[in-house]
């Protein structure tokens, strides 16, 4: 059964959502993990905080667009990995509840301040290392009952070698994308700004370092079919993840601006090559055991009805333009360094 | 004990606890959002500086209660695939989508804009300003349109089919899916009563401060505001209430039963208030004789069947009477009817105190009612909510008169298979902790606003220092930045004590 365009088309869609959210919220999470390390006093704190201040919200959307997509075009993979990874979800649930949370009170809530500190830190620590750990199973794929749902241990079996290193490589990823936004965000020539883009040099060799590691494991323990319609792709994905690295470093002392882009353009691909790894399954099922019985849920088998996908298309032909213009709306009216009347009411 | 190992119980008490707690904030957020606008409109237009301190007033507020939204919403999306898989794989293909398009269409244009508000008064126009304010709310609005079409699609299921396979619901007609017979009702009955809600929390804040004699201006104004709003939207209410009745008697007989406690066919009543003993299926209330009947078809004997013979029929088999939650529905829609009766009793005498010579900054027992009423509609809505959810019971997809032929799943049918009852107890107890922790800081919060007041802050407002005297249409600064500090005594004693306010203006070189 070959597949479909629409089938084919919002794959790469929910791809390029998810990607779309691990270079935004990615940034965010990743100040966040950082919010108690590099701050050294009340005022780099504000500074850190403000710098996603007006951008967090917008960004995390990506995520809960990313999830609707899912459900909506591939229902059985969204009702598998989100139950199958219940705990695990719910983990990540409560780190962005209470994040979400503590950065509109931290400013208003002296008293509480470091309750909200510790908040934001764990809120963002959860996601940024679990969104990789979640990313690793599928690609490593789970065992599945004949219905389609998750047969191994609850949150446990979802620790593996593999898993853990993917787990590892996002949480890497996501601080260096926090620490170049500071750098790109801190005021000029402070402190806070020189710290930061120092700390993301040693961050980004480690991330290249657990991405090789990673990838040697997958093809030693995992062993994906390396054969298929996406091998051309996985390379040059995988060419323009480790590019994007190497750009980001070699620009390090030039520019703030281009080093964090190539570093979030790097963060893309990394997500494009997961994506073609997987191509065109949604979540590959191991086989092994008397309750691992159930077959792979693809973009074929696991679809929504071609109508479903038609009408979806339709209205993200609408929508995703409408979203870039807010987004460019919401980056240019907060452009630039954070001065200290930015801070005034923080 | 029985409850606590049934993975069915424990998922749905999860679901409603936690989607409940969502919908205090959402209503608030809708609600002020409102009150956030128009006084923004007011600022634009007077360019007083009072009035931007208003709006920083409501921003303040509002964006607490959103981001507990944003925070408390996120749980929902993913409930259906964490706790509600099997009810995911059979919606899919229609229910997905709603959801989808509430994220692209209405939490981006929220979000963006709200950042706006919260951290660009001084990086934008006045005018640009102004219209993020009616955006957020804009977007507010239209979050509750897209998750109550996926919601009313479960109560009236329409512009789909059954699988070949009978596994799923497949999509045959995009818009009558989405304009599902109840959607209409529905909508506008949510969006006004929680218009209704904001209002009562503009009239509880106004009376607040007349009861302390604070900001006497502000607290006269908002006092107008929120019972005009307060009342054009129940008003309103009326005719979204009987539309409501209406359907459901066509959509929903089993509800529709459930509601006044029909086991057996009967021209039903409007009761007042009542019990229903459901061991042996009787009412014992005081009601108008016909008056649901009147409500529904605007006739007073018109016979509907009772939960009795609808269990008999092939559409409604998956009803069994013993189980059915009948009092709890007839007790939640009676108290959200009473409720409305208090609601609407409040807001006159606040209407005729307010307007009539605004004798009401001596009324300290009419400010003392209004202080705690917001309870009222917030318990009410809920009221409302439930009678609808539980009303629906068995069904998660409820099998309705004109729905499409197969096409139902019963709620027991729809949970996670895989997920077990200690996991979710686990998360329950976490859910608990979590959401006990942020209620407490939110009021904390939001209390520590209202005591602030509506003042200006050190950040200032770079258009109230701006404008003096510049025609309102021609003021288009943006990236000018002035540091505008006010100081207004707390619990200044007389109206005619004038805020000092200072400004100095830096205009920026770019």
């Amino acid at each position: 059964m070959d597949a479909t365009m629409f089938q084919v088309l919002w794959f790469w869609l929910i791809a390029l959502l998810i990607g779309g959210y691990f270079v935004l919220d990615g940034f965010d999470l990743g100040v966040g993990v950082l919010y108690p390390f590099l701050a050294k006093n009340e005022k780099e704190k504000a500074v850190l905080r403000r710098s996603v201040g007006p951008v967090w919200d917008g960004n995390e959307v990506w995520l809960l667009t990313a999830g609707g997509a899912l459900f909506a075009a591939f229902p059985p993979a969204y009702a598998t990995t989100f139950s199958g990874f219940y705990l695990a979800i719910m983990l990540v649930l409560f780190g962005l509840i209470v994040r979400a949370v503590s950065l509109e009170f931290r400013a208003h809530d002296g008293a509480w301040k470091k309750i909200w500190d510790a908040c934001f830190f764990i809120g963002s620590f959860l996601p940024a290392l679990l969104f990789g750990v979640a990313a690793g199973n599928v690609l490593q794929g789970i065992p599945m009952h004949a219905n389609g749902d998750y047969a191994g241990i609850p949150l446990l079996g979802l620790l593996s070698p593999f898993t853990l290193l993917c787990g590892v490589l996002g949480l890497l990823l996501f601080i260096t994308l926090g620490a170049r936004w500071v750098a790109l965000k801190a005021p000029e020539h402070s402190a806070l700004q020189a710290r930061a883009a120092q700390l993301a040099l040693p961050l980004q060799l480690g991330a290249l370092v657990v991405f090789v590691v990673a990838s040697i494991v997958l093809f030693v323990v995992v062993q994906p079919e390396l054969a298929g319609s996406t091998a051309v792709l996985r390379i040059v994905f995988a060419v323009l993840f480790v590019g994007g690295l190497l750009v980001s470093l070699v620009l390090h002392r030039k520019s703030d601006l281009l080093a964090f882009l190539s570093q979030a353009a790097s963060v893309f691909f990394l997500v494009a090559l997961w994506a073609s790894s997987l191509f065109p399954s949604l979540v590959v099922a191991t086989k092994g055991g008397a309750e691992a019985v159930g077959e792979s849920i693809t973009i074929m088998n696991g679809s929504s009805s071609e109508f479903s996908l038609m009408c979806m298309t339709i209205i993200a032909c609408i929508g995703v333009p409408i979203v870039l213009v807010y987004h460019v709306i919401i980056y240019r009216s907060f452009r630039g360094r954070i001065a200290d009347k930015d801070l005034a009411s923080y | 004990m029985e409850l606590l190992t049934d993975p069915i119980f424990l998922a749905r008490f999860q679901f409603a606890a936690t989607v409940i707690f969502h919908f205090v904030f959402v209503p608030l957020s809708i609600g002020i959002g409102l009150m956030m606008a128009i006084n923004e409109t007011r600022y634009y237009r007077t360019r007083d500086a009072q009035d931007a301190g208003a709006t920083g007033l409501w921003v303040k507020i509002f964006a607490a209660c959103f981001i507990v939204g944003v925070a408390t919403g996120i749980t929902m999306e993913f409930s259906f695939g964490t706790n509600w898989a099997d009810y995911a794989r059979f919606v899919g293909d229609i229910f997905g989508a709603p959801l989808a398009a509430e994220a692209l269409f209405a939490f981006f244009l929220e979000s963006v804009f709200l950042g706006i508000l919260i951290f660009g008064r001084n990086r934008v126009s006045p005018r640009f300003y102004m219209v993020s304010a009616w955006l957020v709310w804009f977007g507010s609005c239209l979050s509750a349109l897209w998750i109550l079409i996926a919601n009313s699609w479960m109560q009236t299921p329409a512009g789909g089919e059954l699988s070949a396979d009978g596994s799923k619901a497949v999509i045959t007609d995009f818009f009558a899916a989405a304009f599902n017979p109840s959607l209409a009702s529905r909508y506008f009955h949510t969006v006004l009563s929680v218009l209704a809600v904001g209002a009562f929390i503009a009239l509880a804040i106004s009376a607040w401060y007349m009861y302390k004699k604070r900001h006497p201006e502000f607290a006269m104004r908002t006092m107008r505001t929120g019972a005009v709003v307060g009342i054009v939207s129940m008003c309103l209410l009326l005719v979204s209430a009987h539309a409501s009745a209406v359907v459901v008697s066509e959509e929903q007989p089993t509800k529709f039963a459930l509601m006044e406690g029909m086991y057996d066919s009967e021209v039903p009543p409007l009761y007042l208030a009542g019990w229903v003993d459901e061991a042996t299926q009787e009412v014992f209330g005081l009601g108008i004789p016909g008056g649901s009947s009147f409500l529904a078809t605007g006739t007073w004997d018109t016979e509907f069947e009772g939960l009795n013979e609808l269990a008999q029929t092939t559409e409604f088999d998956g009803m069994v009477v013993e189980e059915a939650p009948a009092n709890l529905v007839f007790q939640s829609y009676h108290v959200m009817v009473l409720l409305f009766g208090v609601i609407m009793i409040i807001l006159i005498l606040t209407l005729i105190f307010t307007f009539r010579g605004g004798t009401i900054t001596s009324k300290k027992w009419l400010q003392r009612l209004l202080i705690i009423s917001p309870i009222f509609p917030m318990l009410a809505i809920q009221a409302g909510w439930l009678t609808a959810e539980y009303g629906r019971q068995p069904w998660v997809v409820y099998p309705s008169t004109t729905g499409p032929e197969g096409l139902t799943l019963l709620t027991a049918d729809g949970v996670s298979q895989v997920v077990s009852a200690p996991e979710i107890l686990i998360t329950l107890l976490l859910f608990t902790v979590v959401y006990t922790f942020i209620f407490i800081a939110l009021i904390r919060v939001v209390f520590k606003f209202i005591k602030q007041g509506p003042v200006l802050d050190a950040a200032g407002v770079a258009a109230a220092a701006v404008s003096g005297g510049t025609d309102a249409e021609e003021v288009d600064i943006v990236e000018t930045v002035s540091v505008f500090a006010v100081a207004e005594r707390e619990a200044s004693r007389s109206s005619a004590q004038r805020s000092q306010a200072g400004s100095v203006q830096i205009q920026e070189g770019e």
